[in-house]
């Protein structure tokens, strides 16, 4: 409830910003010390906030009945599905490959440059590739859908935060629990389990909601440069595109993809606050 | 004693059998360190055993060759009649440390759960078992609680529960009341005595307080540092029944100067502090009584 408001406190405060410093700030932009760095104020640029909510129930253009806050709802729910098999399919992989990693001192001094190498490629570098193989590769005879290349994107950016975070999580076991499940001659499958998962849990929260808006985003862009249609990425495009005629039609889509982040991160925080009930709180864990 | 005479002797009766072990750690490298140098140790069946001295001396050391957590550069280690890594791969021993190392994810009764688990006990005959284990540490009323929600004395109890709950023959102790204040720590050192003589548990017990290993031994070991051995054996022999009147006895008292004397030999062991010692011994009697003053 008190959450509830103070989201509601914050979003009227960003709210009001915007319109204080359309009142206050100079019409065709301002200089600071020679440099270009203040926005222009013209309706143009920022338009009123009144304005975008009110856009949100017109219709999206002349020939079409739907009001915009559906179609971008719909866009917003197309690009939270492919978010969301993208950070099932990064966890996954992440994961696996930080237990590989655990295991093995050889795979991570090995693998371990190369997975920050691969965060240094850019995703709209690496969009056109996985597309074109999206149209060449037919595992098991089977066409591979379009929004798939999408998905992998947001993996591959989803993957990074989890395989780190993970990683760290289950090198950070104490020794005295490791020598414990050793005086039990414990298998080293039994000490991951029993150990080393539990005791990395506090490392894989933070990593997972890192990996949830890294999801989004790399959905959000692949969608733009595959040309995915149906998602907020796209809408965003399309809308951007009308900005000299309909200044306000752009932030609609930039609210889906406010709500597609929302959505997405509050889906990580009730599995995060799931996965740490139970334990000390943070003051008597510093003991 | 040699290596051929232990080998002899049926094994049965011993508990724990420590023959002609050296432990260099480093071996073969400039920071090559020699922890313990032919030790040979046995505990009979039953028997309390405490290993004392000052930091460095390898007391830690030789409890870990006994749990198998490390292999000795040289000697053999034999825990109830078995090679030291079979007798852990059979969960013949406990193990408790100065840390109690519980689990935080795990409530009291599931970590005591824990080495039955990994024994593979079913889950009816393992709480049976972990519930029975809380009764004996007196805390069968904390079963549901945290960890984090028990004192440190009440944790220290839990990790002594879950290394009974295999109904180990044998029970390895690394100052595991080393973290408590003086009044848990007493407390504590009579439960364990109780338990051990109710179950017929044998304990090697690593501690440097004094007082502490001779309550609760039947035999203290006392060893030196650099390189670790073992000086002296001092029989306690306080009998069966102590409690807290045990600890005002005059035996109580005489055994803690032996074995505070025994550690005070050692202090004098190392050359530099001969040579120091000499030489304050020539500068007359008052200025080496004023050393001695060092010596805790």
């Amino acid at each position: 409830m008190r959450k509830a408001l103070l989201f509601v406190v914050a979003l009227a405060s960003v709210a009001g910003v915007w319109e204080l410093y359309k009142a206050v700030g100079p019409a065709a932009g301002g200089d600071v010390l020679g440099w270009r760095i203040l926005p222009r104020t013209s309706d143009h640029a920022m338009p009123h906030v009144w304005e975008m909510i009110g856009r949100l129930f017109d219709p999206e253009s002349r020939s079409s009945s739907r009001q915009i806050w559906r179609v971008v709802l719909s866009g917003a729910w197309f690009s939270f599905r492919l978010a969301l098999v993208g950070f099932v399919v990064g966890s996954v992989v992440g994961v696996g490959l930080s237990v590989l990693m655990a295991r093995f001192g050889i795979v991570r001094r090995g693998l371990l440059p190369y997975l920050v190498a691969s965060q240094t490629v850019p995703l709209i570098a690496l969009a056109p590739i996985v597309v074109s193989w999206s149209g060449r590769v037919h595992p098991f005879g089977l066409d591979v859908p379009r929004w798939s290349a999408v998905s992998l994107l947001g993996a591959f950016l989803a993957f990074f935060p989890v395989s780190v975070g993970t990683l760290r999580g289950l090198l950070s076991t104490s020794p005295t629990s490791l020598e414990l499940m050793r005086s039990y001659a414990a298998s080293w499958r039994q000490t991951l389990w029993r150990v080393r998962f539990p005791a990395a849990v506090p490392s894989m929260v933070p990593a997972f909601r890192l990996a949830a808006s890294a999801s989004v985003v790399g959905v959000v862009v692949a969608e733009i440069s595959v040309g995915l249609r149906g998602g907020i990425g796209r809408l965003i495009i399309e809308y951007g595109r009308q900005a000299t005629s309909d200044p306000a039609k752009v932030y609609t889509a930039v609210f889906g993809a406010g709500v597609l982040g929302l959505a997405m991160a509050s889906l990580v925080g009730t599995t995060d606050s799931l996965l740490m009930r139970n334990r000390a709180p943070a003051e008597e864990r510093a003991q | 004693m040699t290596v051929e005479d232990l080998a002899v002797e049926p094994t049965t009766t011993s508990a724990v059998r420590i023959a002609g072990v050296s432990m260099t750690f480093n071996a073969g490298t400039p920071r090559a360190v020699d922890a313990l140098v032919d030790i040979d140790l046995s505990a009979s069946a039953g028997e309390f055993v405490s290993l004392i001295g000052p930091s460095g001396c390898g007391k830690s050391t030789l409890l870990r060759l006994v749990a198998n957590l490390i292999e000795p550069t040289s000697g053999t280690v034999t825990v109830n009649g078995k090679p030291a890594h079979q007798a852990r791969a059979d969960q013949d021993y406990g193990m408790a440390f100065q840390q109690a190392g519980l689990f935080d994810w795990r409530n009291v009764v599931r970590n005591v759960e824990l080495p039955l688990e990994l024994k593979g006990w079913d889950r009816r005959r393992r709480r049976e078992r972990a519930m029975e284990m809380l009764r004996l540490v007196k805390l069968d009323d904390f079963v549901e609680h945290r960890p984090w929600q028990l004192s440190g004395g009440m944790q220290q109890r839990v990790a002594i529960a879950r290394a009974l709950a295999a109904a180990p023959a044998l029970l390895l102790m690394d100052e595991p009341f080393g973290a408590l204040d003086e009044m848990t720590r007493e407390h504590l050192q009579a439960e364990l005595l109780r338990i051990c003589a109710e179950a017929g548990t044998s304990v090697i017990f690593v501690t440097h307080s004094i007082p502490e290993a001779v309550y609760l031994s039947d035999r203290v070991v006392v060893m030196s540092p650099r390189p670790g051995r073992i000086t002296q054996l001092i029989d306690v022999g306080l009998g069966r029944d102590r409690d807290d009147d045990t600890r005002e006895s005059p035996v109580f008292y005489s055994k803690v100067t032996e074995v505070r004397e025994a550690l005070r030999g050692i202090r004098g062991a190392t050359d530099d502090e001969l040579a120091i010692a000499r030489a304050l011994l020539d500068g007359g009697r008052d200025a080496a009584g004023r050393a001695g003053v060092d010596d805790r």
